[in-house]
C-alpha cells in the first residue's frame, strides 16, 4: 500500500548547492505512510532510554541547581531544600567565576578560530600537492585524529616537559634561546595557550578531511568561468568556494564552538588532575565545586550557566542540520 | 613562477591551481612542513616507547632512535594492572555498542524513512541532547547512579555512555539511511517485497558498512571515553584511559614506560579508525553539501 501512495516520480533530486530559498517548515511531501504508530514504536527504545539516562539527569542537574547540596545531602543525613536562586546569586556575584567565564570564551574562541584557519589552508593545500605528500599529510592527520584525547595529553605533557621536553631541547638549540628547565605550566596563560595547542592539533584533522571532501565538490567550470571573468586566486576563493563550503564551515565551527567550551580532560590531566586557580575553565570550574568543594549544587548551577551560554551556538548549529534534514 | 614566493598568504595558495612545476615544489615543501608538525608528536610517542629509559632523560635528546627496546613496555604492564583496566573497557565499548546499534538502527529508520507528527521534535530533540556537554551531567549522573547503587559498577558506566553513543548512532546512521535512494525499496514494494522484507533485502546490505563503521567509531569514543570512567568508577575498577594516569605519581612521572602505554592505547584505536574514517568523514557530514 505504501508504495502505491508515493506521488513523486523515482528520480533522484540532483545534489543541492545552495538551501532553498524560503522558510524551511514547508510539510515534506509524503514519504511513505506505514501505520502512524510505527514510527513510535521503532523510536520507543531510543527515546526510553534517554529519557532515563539524560533527561532525568537533566532535570536534576536544573533542580539541583536550586537546592542545597552538599555532603550531608549526598549521604542522605539531610534533606535536600529548595533555597531559590541563591546558588545562582552566589556564582554570579563572584568575581572569581566571572574571570573563568572570560578565560572560557577566550580559550573557546581561539581554539576554533585557529582550527577553522588552519584546517581550511591544510585543505586547500591538499589539493595542490603531489599524491605522494597528500598521502604523507593524510597519514598524519588520522593518526593525530584517532588519538584518544588522554593520550594524545600525555604526550604533550611529555613533549611539554620543564627538564626533560624535546620542545624545551629543540629551542633551546636555537641561538640566544635557553629555555632547559623552562616550566611551561608556571603560569595560567602560557599553560592555557599549550593546551589549547593540544585542542587545535586533535581537531585539524576532521576540519581538513571534512573540508576537503567539500572542496571535491566545487565544480571546476565555476571556478574557470569565475578566474576567465577575471577574478584573481583570491577572488576565486571568496566568490566561489567560500559560498559553496558555507554549509559545511558553519556546521564545522557550531560543532568546535561546543566541543572546545567543553574541553576537560585535557586541563584536568595536564594539571595533574589538580587545575590551579589560573586553569580554570567553566567545566573544570564546575568539577571543581562539585566534587572538590563538594557543593553540588553550586556545581549544577555553573554547568547550567554552561548549557545557557553555548544554546546560541546550538541554536544555529540546529537550524543548519535540520536545513540539510529537511530537503534529503 | 618562483617556487617560494608563492608560499605566503592565502591568496597565493588558491595561485597554485595553475600547475607550474616549481609552484608544485613549493607546495610540496610546506605540505612537507605540515606532515612533521602534525605527525611530530606521534614520532616522539613511538621514540620515547622504544628507548632506552636513561636515553629518555638527556636533556639534549637526539631527534632520531637511539636503540630498541621494549624494556619501557615491561615496566609499564608492571606499574599497574593493564590487562583487567583493558578487559573492562572491552565489556564495556563493545556492550554499548551492541545496545546503541540496535536501538539506534530503529530510531534512525523511523526518522529516515517515515513521514509522522512530531517527527521533527525528534530530530531536534536527539541532535541538542548530543550537544550538552558531558561534564555539565557528570553531577547528576553521579547522583543518579549513587542512588541506583550503581556507583563503580560497569552497567552503570554502560548505562551512562549511552548518553552520548545512542544520539550519535542515531544520526550517523540517519546519515547513511538518507543516502541510500528510497526508489530502490520501492522498487522491490512493487516488485511484491513487504516494507519489512524490502527493508532486510535492499536497504539492511547497502547500509552494512555504514553500520559497520558507525559501530567502530562509537567503539572508539566509549573506549577513549575519560571524565565519566574516572568519576563513577574506583581505582580498583579503572577503564584502559584511566589507567594511563598511573604514571604520574608524587615522585614524578615515569615518561618512558607512560609513552609505552599510551603506544599500547593509541595503536589499536588509531588502526581501528583507519578503517572506518573515511566512511565516518562522509557520513558525518552526510548531506552537509546538498544544502
Amino acid at each position: 500500500m505504501s508504495a502505491a501512495d508515493t506521488t513523486t516520480p523515482a528520480t533522484l533530486p540532483p545534489p543541492r548547492q545552495a538551501p532553498p530559498p524560503g522558510g524551511t517548515r514547508q510539510p515534506r511531501g509524503k514519504r511513505t505512510s506505514g501505520g502512524a504508530g510505527t514510527p513510535w514504536l521503532l523510536l520507543a527504545p531510543c527515546l526510553v532510554i534517554l529519557a532515563l539516562v539524560m533527561g532525568y539527569p537533566l532535570v536534576r542537574l536544573v533542580t539541583l541547581s536550586f537546592q542545597k547540596f552538599g555532603q550531608s545531602q549526598l549521604w542522605g543525613f539531610q534533606p535536600a531544600e529548595s533555597v531559590g536562586f541563591d546558588n545562582f546569586t552566589e556564582v554570579l556575584g563572584d568575581g572569581e567565576f566571572w574571570q573563568v567565564v572570560l578565560r572560557t570564551i577566550v580559550f573557546a574562541a581561539g581554539s576554533v578560530i585557529f582550527t577553522m584557519v588552519l584546517g581550511m589552508l591544510v585543505a586547500l593545500l591538499l589539493q595542490r600537492v603531489s599524491g605522494w605528500v597528500k598521502t604523507l599529510i593524510n597519514i598524519a592527520l588520522v593518526a593525530s585524529w584517532g588519538m584518544p584525547v588522554i593520550v594524545a595529553t600525555t604526550v604533550f605533557k611529555w613533549l611539554f616537559d620543564a627538564d626533560y621536553g624535546i620542545l624545551n631541547a629543540l629551542l633551546s638549540r636555537l641561538p640566544g634561546v635557553d629555555l632547559i628547565g623552562h616550566n611551561w605550566f608556571a603560569s595560567g596563560p602560557e599553560g592555557l595557550a599549550v593546551i589549547m595547542l593540544l585542542v587545535i592539533w586533535g581537531a585539524v584533522p576532521f576540519v581538513v578531511i571534512t573540508l576537503s571532501a567539500g572542496l571535491t565538490q566545487v565544480p571546476k567550470e565555476l571556478e574557470e568561468a569565475a578566474r576567465l571573468d577575471g577574478a584573481g586566486a583570491w577572488g576565486v576563493f571568496r566568490y566561489v568556494t567560500l559560498p559553496i563550503l558555507k554549509p559545511i564551515i558553519v556546521m564545522l565551527t557550531t560543532l568546535s564552538v561546543i566541543w572546545d567550551m567543553g574541553v576537560f580532560p585535557q586541563v584536568f590531566v595536564m594539571r595533574n588532575g589538580h587545575p590551579e586557580a589560573e586553569f580554570q575553565l567553566l567545566t573544570t570550574y564546575s568539577y571543581d565545586r562539585a566534587f572538590v568543594v563538594n557543593d553540588y549544587a553550586q556545581g549544577s548551577a555553573i554547568a547550567l550557566i554552561t548549557v545557557v551560554l553555548l544554546l546560541g551556538v546550538v541554536a544555529v548549529y540546529m537550524r543548519q542540520m535540520l536545513k540539510i534534514g529537511d530537503v534529503e | 613562477m618562483n617556487s617560494m614566493s608563492g608560499m605566503s598568504g592565502t591568496s597565493a595558495i588558491a595561485t597554485g591551481g595553475r600547475r607550474g612545476s616549481g609552484s608544485r615544489l613549493g607546495w610540496n615543501l610546506l605540505g612537507l612542513l605540515v606532515f612533521v608538525v602534525a605527525g611530530f608528536p606521534v614520532y616522539w610517542m613511538l621514540n620515547t616507547a622504544f628507548k632506552p629509559a636513561k636515553d629518555a632523560i638527556d636533556p639534549d635528546p637526539s631527534l632520531l632512535p637511539t636503540g630498541l627496546t621494549l624494556s619501557n613496555f615491561s615496566r609499564a604492564l608492571d606499574i599497574a594492572d593493564f590487562w583487567g583496566p583493558v578487559g573492562r573497557s572491552l565489556v564495556v565499548s563493545l556492550s554499548v555498542v551492541a545496545i546503541g546499534i540496535v536501538v539506534g538502527m530503529l530510531a534512525a529508520l523511523a526518522i529516515s524513512r517515515f513521514a509522522f507528527r512530531g517527527r521533527k521534535i525528534v530530530i531536534v530533540g536527539i541532535l541538542a541532547v548530543q550537544m550538552v556537554p558531558l561534564v555539565a551531567m557528570i553531577i547528576p549522573v553521579f547522583l543518579l547512579l549513587n542512588d541506583l547503587k550503581q556507583y563503580d559498577k560497569l552497567t552503570g558506566i554502560i548505562i551512562t555512555y549511552l548518553t552520548f553513543i545512542l544520539p550519535f548512532t542515531v544520526w550517523t546512521l540517519r546519515g547513511f539511511i538518507v543516502n541510500i535512494p528510497k526508489e530502490l525499496e520501492e522498487a522491490a514494494m512493487v516488485d511484491g517485497c513487504s516494507r519489512t522484507g524490502a527493508f532486510i533485502r535492499v536497504v539492511f546490505p547497502l547500509l552494512a558498512p555504514g553500520m559497520v563503521a558507525t559501530s567502530v567509531y562509537g567503539f572508539i569514543q566509549a573506549w577513549n571515553e575519560y571524565l565519566y570512567a574516572l568519576m563513577l568508577l574506583s581505582q580498583e575498577h579503572q577503564t584502559a584511559t584511566v589507567w594511563l594516569g598511573n604514571f604520574t605519581t608524587k615522585h614524578g612521572t615515569e615518561y618512558a614506560p607512560m609513552m609505552a602505554g599510551a603506544t599500547m592505547m593509541a595503536v589499536p584505536i588509531v588502526v581501528l579508525f583507519l578503517f572506518v574514517q573515511r566512511k565516518m568523514a562522509a557520513g558525518l557530514t552526510a548531506g552537509a553539501v546538498k544544502g
